[in-house]
């Protein structure tokens, strides 16, 4: 299979800030809001570059949400910063009819996703996020795997016209997508060719479907893996293609089963082309605290928990 | 300009237009809708200064939010007399394939609506989003919005009430509604707000009575007013007295037209105390 090397570790909200800082540079209209979280989100060079376009809300993000629909009118885009479970559960109806009924340019970046926030527990991992933006008409919902797909991806956002959830996270993780990446909304990546399993990734899971899939070979079983980090609109094409060649899908996600890409997934499968399919993802529980590693693991979010899944779907083709 | 006699004969004839709106469905909100038909008549025909057309972004004239959104009727009565959309639009009100929702949303592109309200709440911050992409443009017209007295029961508002003074956003004239009444009965039962004009004081915005809300010349005076209070580092609010039902007698001093239309001989009765002057749509 293809091999992929990890440039060195990072997270994918520094991804997030660096893009920030070369959308201040480059596109006027891009202004930044957060709620508190500067230091989380690693705005400050976006700040200290252009403090005239950044507005610091407070610990109040239904209103970050509002003042953010309403500096569309007037031709602004804002990036709203803060974790996913305050930019999304927290602020649902303000998003849902100030933004997205609204049809506001607004892009919803969301740090901290999942349980690899880590040691602050459950009360800040939230594993629902995604499925709470993609039932949204309208929504964009962007799932990146590391800090080069982050930072393209926050690049891509400015230049589409929509409200769009950008979701990502605080821990160090490989990162091993190229530089310079040109990131097309909506359009799944393969990453490794296989002819006996589809392994479909999202997020920081992506990294882990590369290593599962190293060991499957290492096991005469040939693994195909995609990247899907754009979930909603869901590249079928991509998903379709991949799966009639395989007959067996593992779908892989740092979320909750219910509401997730793998239910995405599913849908698109069982409506054109049912196919076996097992979900890597929480099992409608919450999180709690540990380190990121420790709740990979008791979680079943990492390639073991996928080399298990591809396992048993294999055994029901 | 128009002459008061003028804006009257608009302002009853908007008041027509609500009741017979919202009983052509048998739904709406007309207690609301009538308690400010002089604000909307006077903001949109003597105060604002406003272009030709419409467009999304509103460069280079002042904006209105509606978050009330409930009191969609008045607020589309006054966009189709004002020349937004054709006034025959105003018999869709709440139909099927209609652009005029139930509450006021951009969905289906209704000019003059620049977002959608209804869950109420968040028009404040909206507005505040809007006159800060106004100082970024350079562009120094104004926003205005309006809310309603039970509306500030929802705790979005003192966000937005926190960060419009704190961050001196004073292109900005903030309206409240203080007809101290709501669905389940009047606000200071259902739940005591207090002084709201000292509570908008005290979070350091510059306050503004208007004690004769449904008194047009009062209103216009009470606009002025604020307008001339902008730009001097505080957010403006007025707090604008009004009775609900406005205009018709016995829709008013009660929340009980909050979210009622009347039957056909209750219309009869509260269009022969609104006699026509601009023509029915």
């Amino acid at each position: 299979m293809k091999k992929y090397i990890d440039q060195g570790k990072n997270d994918t909200r520094s991804g997030y800030g660096a893009a920030m800082t070369e959308l201040g540079r480059t596109n006027p209209n891009v202004v930044a809001l957060c709620a508190d979280l500067v230091g989380s989100l690693k705005i400050q060079e976006f700040i200290d570059e252009n403090p005239e376009r950044f507005f610091q809300i407070g610990i109040a993000e239904a209103n970050m949400m509002g003042i953010a629909a309403g500096l569309t009118i007037g031709g602004k885009i804002p990036f709203t910063g803060t974790f996913a479970n305050f930019s999304t559960g927290r602020v649902y109806d303000q998003i849902r009819q100030s933004i997205a009924y609204s049809g506001k340019n607004v892009k919803i970046c969301a740090s901290h996703a999942g349980v690899t926030l880590g040691e602050d527990g459950a009360t800040h991992q939230i594993l629902e996020d995604i499925g709470l933006m993609k039932m949204l008409p309208g929504m964009t919902v962007i799932n990146p795997c590391d800090y080069n797909q982050t930072k393209a991806a926050t690049l891509a956002i400015a230049d589409y016209e929509g409200p769009v959830y950008l979701r990502f996270g605080r821990p160090k993780v490989a990162n091993f997508t190229p530089v310079d990446q040109k990131f097309e909304i909506g359009k799944a990546l393969m990453l490794s060719e296989g002819t006996d399993v589809t392994i479909i990734a999202t997020g920081h899971l992506v990294w882990e479907a590369l290593i599962a899939a190293e060991n499957l070979e290492a096991d005469g079983i040939s693994a195909e893996v995609i990247n899907i980090h754009t979930i909603k609109p869901l590249d079928e094409e991509a998903v379709l293609k991949s799966v009639k060649k395989t007959g067996c899908v593992v779908t892989a996600e740092e979320h909750n089963y219910l509401g997730g890409l793998g239910e995405s997934i599913a849908r698109t499968l069982a409506t054109q082309h049912p196919t076996p399919q097992e979900f890597v993802a929480t099992q409608d529980t919450f999180g709690e605290s540990g380190t990121p590693e420790q709740l990979m693991e008791k979680y079943g979010l990492n390639n073991k928990a996928i080399t298990r899944a591809v396992l048993k779907v294999l055994k029901r083709k | 300009m128009p002459k008061i006699e003028e804006l009257q004969d608009l302002t009853q004839q908007v008041r027509r237009d609500i009741l017979r709106m919202v009983h052509n469905v048998n739904s709406g909100h007309p207690g609301g809708s009538l308690g400010c038909t002089e604000f909307l008549v006077a903001l949109y025909n003597e105060v604002m200064e406003l272009k030709e057309g419409f467009d999304m972004d509103g460069e280079g004239e002042d904006l209105f939010f509606l978050s009330n959104g409930h009191i969609s009727p008045v607020f589309y009565s006054v966009l189709a007399r004002k020349g937004y959309f054709p006034i025959t639009e105003l018999n869709t009100f709440r139909l099927i394939n209609s652009r005029l929702q139930g509450h006021p949303t951009t969905h289906e592109g209704l000019p003059g609506v620049r977002v959608a309200s209804g869950s109420l709440g968040q028009g404040m911050s909206v507005a505040i989003g809007a006159a800060l992409a106004k100082k970024l443009n350079n562009d120094d017209h104004l926003i205005y919005s309006l809310h309603g007295d039970g509306e500030l029961q929802e705790g979005q508002n003192w966000e937005a009430i926190m960060y419009a003074a704190g961050n001196k956003v004073d292109n900005l004239i903030s309206t409240i509604d203080l007809n101290g009444q709501q669905i389940d009965g009047a606000t200071k039962d259902v739940l005591p707000m207090g002084d709201i004009g000292e509570k908008f004081r005290v979070f350091g915005w510059d306050v503004l009575e208007v004690k004769e809300g449904n008194n047009l010349e009062a209103i216009i005076n009470g606009l002025k007013e604020a307008k001339s209070r902008t730009g001097k580092g505080k957010p403006v609010c007025i707090i604008m007295d009004t009775v609900m039902g406005h205009g018709v007698d016995f829709m008013m001093y009660t929340h009980a037209w909050h979210g009622k239309a009347p039957n056909d001989e209750q219309l009869k009765i509260a269009l022969e105390q609104n006699p026509e002057t601009l023509g029915d749509y």
